[in-house]
């Protein structure tokens, strides 16, 4: 039961960019399109889930003084796989992601949830909570990475969308439009969450 | 030398990194709703982000390269930078205990500011040599400061204005930034 509930919770309660407000470069970055918001996520979900499982495992084994630089070395080795699986096998997503795959080490969040949850729990609910966490991280990105690619571009996943007569708003795609448009769905989540209690 | 005044303000504001690259937004956010803290916190990501830079572009072309390590880069600059910050801190703490007691609060911070090991790394993807390393890390963190700057003068303002109850805080925040890298886009043409 709770093992479903730490699942649950990363995907509107505690949902990642969103509400506990975490790693927003690669929010604003690489969202310009849905597609590069999906890989990124995808990415990030991976390194959470296997840091999760290993800081889990080793919880009793790391010293408390020097846990931070362990949890480092953890979530650094698992983005250098990232790193050399999307060289080879996703070449072109890779070129789109730039300098924001060796980012994914600095994303708070995955240091926030080694340090949060998993060196406090056992292995099922750190794997159930790095997988909540990991997809509503995905959601979100991919969410705002379809609003900006719509409007932006007219376009969804590299569909034409709107139609010939759509004029795209480029801003959307370019930098102001990535603060702006987080900015209006932070405002719409505050007003659905007042709305509701 | 143009070649340098050029990229000195590419750096600071057509590719502010910042508000064109998107890097170290969480600490931009968090600390620019005072002035002070906002200054201390410039002021150490200047002096982190110029002395990372430097080292981690000693580490790649004097360890990493000769050892044919390089896919060990993000590990290699993550440590470097966490144990460059720890040193730091104990170091101004000794010496310099002015310095640190402005400073003080906003080294730990930096180590996930991932404008630090972004700018490492735009540094190498560049294949920057160590005078242009300097100077582009030194002209990045110049922007970083400016642009948290001009932030929270413009959210010190915004505090004390009737704003709609959904959008305070965070949200009104990220407005703001999109308004003002809307303004550092205009520098766009100045250089090609």
């Amino acid at each position: 039961m709770s093992v479903v509930k730490e699942f649950t919770k990363g995907l509107w309660k505690e949902v990642p960019p969103f509400r506990l407000v975490l790693g927003l470069c690669p929010v604003l970055a690489v969202t310009t399109a849905a597609k590069n918001g999906m890989g990124m996520g995808l990415a990030t979900t991976f390194v959470l889930v296997c840091s999760n499982v290993l800081v889990s495992l080793l919880r009793n084994v790391i010293p408390s003084k020097v846990r931070i630089a362990a949890f480092i070395v953890v979530i650094a080795s698992f983005v250098v796989i990232v790193e050399l699986m999307m060289q080879a096998y996703f070449y072109p997503l890779y070129k789109v992601l730039g300098i924001f795959i060796p980012l994914i080490v600095v994303n708070c969040i995955i240091l926030g949830r080694a340090e949060a949850f998993a060196s406090k729990n056992p292995l099922f609910p750190s794997i159930a909570d790095g997988l909540g966490m990991g997809l509503g991280f995905t959601l979100s990105l991919t969410f705002l990475g379809g609003i900006r690619e719509i409007f932006g571009a007219g376009t969804i996943f590299g569909m034409p969308l709107m139609g010939a007569s759509f004029e795209p708003f480029s801003i959307l795609v370019k930098a102001p439009g990535a603060f702006i448009c987080l900015g209006l769905i932070l405002g719409l989540i505050n007003w659905i969450s007042a709305k509701r209690s | 030398m143009s070649d340098y005044l050029l990229m000195i303000v590419s750096a600071i504001f057509v590719n502010n990194i910042l508000l064109a690259r998107y890097l170290g937004n969480c600490p931009f956010l968090g600390v620019s709703n005072r002035m002070d803290t906002a200054t201390g916190m410039a002021m150490a990501v200047v002096f982190v982000i110029t002395l990372a830079s430097t080292i981690t572009w000693i580490v790649q072309y004097y360890v990493l390269t000769p050892l044919g390590l390089e896919y060990l880069q993000t590990i290699a600059f993550i440590l470097v930078i966490a144990a460059l910050v720890q040193f730091v801190e104990m170091f101004l703490q000794k010496s310099v205990p002015a310095l640190y007691r402005s400073l003080g609060i906003f080294l730990p911070l930096i180590t996930t500011n991932c404008a630090v090991l972004g700018v490492a790394v735009l540094v190498i993807q560049h294949e920057y040599g160590f005078l242009q390393m300097l100077i582009f890390g030194f002209a990045s963190s110049v922007g970083y400061g400016l642009a948290l700057i001009l932030m929270t003068g413009i959210r010190e303002r915004a505090a004390v204005s009737p704003i709609p109850t959904y959008f305070k805080g965070t949200s009104l925040g990220l407005m703001t930034a999109g308004l003002l890298a809307l303004a550092f886009l205009g520098f766009v043409g100045m250089v090609h």
